[in-house]
């Protein structure tokens, strides 16, 4: 009787030594992040810190990252940068120099970004950002600055080319579509118009309005009537959620007749929710869907994404996943997938193998340029139908049809 | 240069868009005068530079949406903000205001961009940075070929905001404590003498402003949008306003709101949106030019 407890307890502890034997086996790969978790990114800032850690959690449970042999988990350091770009730098710094971060992911916003990445450059630490789309950020030359995302003057420009098909199929030509554009006088938001306006004049189409909205913006009405007077088939708006939601109220208030109207950020403005059939026919750019037909082996298909990160993130649950969420993630994956082809820890190796990635993930395919922005994934137009996102464009991946023109 | 031109002919071309943007001017223009009013009220009875002023109007929409968001009627909202605005702005005054009404002007200046700073921020962490508005969900009553839309919650928020500034109208002239806070504006220490607990005055002053204020907000989210850093642009109007119309001139006050309400709608119309909030700067300076011009004339102190 004896000798079968001691046998017991003998057992009992090689399990115990052995469990905790496979959990050391596995070694800690430390990611340093200066995010926005208070100021005014602090929303978004909060969505890109989950789509991390979920990232990390999913990497986890499906064994982690496989060097030679040995398996390692991400582990992330966060630093509020309060919104503020000096205040990011200052994280940066301190994140690579007194936490010895070897490797970073980004901040929010391609403010931020901006802010941070000449400390990473000057430091030659890999940084791999889900949420700077600015293309002033891929001209500099960085050499050590990936972003897995759509850069944002592709954000709207597709409704130009949408615009010009509906006039060709109406019979009309492509020329004569008139288009209208506010969008903020911000970094984000002036690429987007770069973006529009450059194709719109490729179809040598006439740009009938071409406004800059305020910061603090909060009516519209003067540009809106102009629309009224002016009578455009194509309405671009682009000024963060306060342009979506200014945008949205004021267009059913004014009862705006506009064949097409595109904006951005319609899902963070919640502009379904908010002004309900108002916003139907709107389109809204995204850089991600859960709808489109992308898959990767560890987060499964986008929609696969969307319902799992919703049972680990409830909050979620009555919202659409923001794509700032998604992206985030893909980030993440995006180092994973880097280690495991660089075999190593070494920065440069690593940096070597983030710029030969040719990846494909539940949010797109995913493939660098020489400047470090991500050229193989299509931005991709939703149009509220009934309160629901459908994606309409690119024609490739679009599950409804267009309704056209907006009533 | 060519857009104004285009934008010029548009006005020609159209005629009945004047009215349009006059009627959007004045529509804005009435809860600027309101947050104003509060201004001047502060500013008149204890000389405090109110730089928070903004920040409470915008806590005032918060209160509001947060209500709707718990089911409470929007409409409700405007008076619970009034009430909930007036014990904050007692609570800002008991700890902040009180102790810098006797000091000279920058030490209230800072005192109170001080607060409006750390309300902004408050207000974001509650309720994060979105932006929030309520739908009302009215519908909008159109003249002239749908060119211009009256939405029936607009008017209802320009309605409330004039039965506001009404009431409390009225009650500056008769009632008693109205009395009291207009001896106080006129001479505190000759107030003082006469038994007025000035001290009460102040902080009723104080709690009003805010009242007022709060209501204007819960009338804003209704109506526009709000966001925890949006304060500074009513700041800033309550200062150009204020400034343009005068200390204790109540009608002025009214008058100068409507009026840069709809000038800024002028300029957004002609310049771009972008340069609406420039126009109320740039007549704030045209005003104090003029003013200085009249005064240099009559050897009169600036006060």
């Amino acid at each position: 009787m004896k000798k079968l407890s001691v046998l017991s307890i003998l057992v009992a502890a090689t399990t115990l030594l052995f469990s905790q034997a496979s959990l050391a086996a596995c070694g800690e790969i430390v990611l340093g992040s200066a995010i926005s978790l208070t100021g005014k990114y602090s929303t978004e800032g909060l969505n890109s810190q989950n789509g991390y850690d979920f990232a990390v959690e999913k990497i986890r449970q499906n064994g982690g990252i496989k060097i030679g042999g040995k398996c390692y988990n991400f582990k992330i350091i966060y630093y509020d940068d309060e919104s503020k770009g000096d205040r990011g730098a200052t994280l940066a710094e301190r994140l690579i120099s007194q936490d010895k971060v070897q490797y970073m992911l980004g901040p929010y916003s391609s403010g931020m970004t901006k802010a941070i990445a000449p400390v990473t450059e000057k430091y030659q630490i890999p940084m791999v950002e889900a949420e700077g789309a600015s293309r002033s950020l891929f001209n500099k030359g960085y050499k050590y600055l990936f972003a897995v995302l759509s850069t944002s003057e592709q954000y709207l420009a597709s409704a130009i080319t949408l615009a010009a098909e509906m006039a060709e199929k109406k019979g009309k030509q492509a020329s004569s579509v008139k288009v209208a554009v506010a969008v903020e006088n911000d970094p984000f938001s002036l690429d987007v118009r770069d973006g529009v306006v450059e194709d719109a004049k490729r179809f040598n189409m006439n740009i009938v309005l071409d406004e800059k909205l305020p910061r603090d913006l909060s009516d519209m009405s003067a540009i809106l009537t102009k629309v009224q007077l002016l009578k455009p088939d194509l309405l671009i708006i682009s000024g963060h959620t306060k342009g979506a939601v200014t945008g949205v109220r004021q267009i059913g208030e004014k009862n705006i007749k506009v064949p097409m109207i595109a904006m951005t950020h319609c899902e963070s403005a919640d502009v379904t929710g908010k002004f309900g059939a108002t916003a139907n026919d709107i389109l809204c750019s995204t850089q991600w869907a859960e709808t489109l037909s992308y898959k990767d082996p560890i987060f499964g298909s986008a929609a696969n994404y969307d319902q799992e990160f919703k049972l680990a993130y409830p909050a979620y649950k009555d919202k659409e996943v923001p794509y700032q969420t998604a992206q985030a993630s893909a980030a993440v994956y995006v180092f994973k997938d880097a280690f495991e082809r660089a075999e190593s820890l070494d920065k440069e190796k690593l940096r070597d193998a983030l710029a030969a990635t040719d990846l494909m993930s539940f949010y797109g395919p995913i493939k660098f340029s020489e400047a470090g922005n991500n050229i193989a994934k299509p931005m991709v137009l939703r149009q509220i139908q009934d309160g629901k996102y459908n994606v309409v464009a690119p024609s490739a991946f679009a599950s409804h049809k267009l309704n056209w023109p907006r009533q | 240069m060519d857009q104004v031109l285009s934008n010029i002919s548009l006005l020609i071309e159209f005629p009945i868009v004047n009215l349009k943007i006059i009627l959007d001017g004045l529509m804005i223009g009435s809860l600027f005068a309101l947050a104003a009013y509060g201004l001047a009220l502060v500013w008149g009875v204890m000389n405090v530079k109110n730089l928070a002023q903004g920040d409470f109007v915008i806590s005032g929409g918060y209160v509001s949406w947060w209500l709707a968001q718990h089911g409470m009627p929007a409409l409700l909202g405007v008076p619970i903000a009034f009430a909930v605005m007036w014990g904050v702005g007692w609570v800002a005054y008991k700890l902040v205001i009180r102790r810098v009404i006797e000091r000279d002007l920058f030490t209230s200046l800072l005192a109170t961009f001080g607060l409006a700073i750390m309300m902004a921020q408050l207000l974001n962490l509650m309720f994060s940075s979105d932006t929030r508005s309520i739908d009302l969900g009215f519908d909008t009553l159109y003249f002239a070929d749908g060119l211009i839309d009256v939405p029936i919650a607009k008017l209802i928020g320009v309605l409330m905001a004039a039965g506001l500034a009404a009431a409390v109208i009225v009650f500056m002239k008769s009632s008693r404590m109205g009395q009291a806070i207009r001896a106080t504006a006129q001479d505190a220490r000759a107030a003082r003498v006469m038994g007025i607990d000035t001290e009460k005055v102040y902080a009723f002053t104080f709690s009003l402003n805010s009242g007022i204020c709060g209501a204007a907000g819960a009338i804003i989210v209704m109506v526009w949008l709000v966001q925890p850093f949006y304060g500074i642009a009513y700041s800033i109007r309550a200062f150009v306003i204020v400034t343009a119309a005068g200390l204790g001139n109540l009608p002025g006050v009214i008058a100068a709101g409507l009026g840069i309400g709809a000038l800024e709608q002028y300029g957004a119309h002609i310049f771009g949106i972008s340069y609406q909030q420039a126009i109320a700067v740039i007549l704030l300076l045209l005003v104090l030019l003029f003013r200085l011009i009249q005064q240099r004339r009559n050897r009169q102190v600036l006060k």
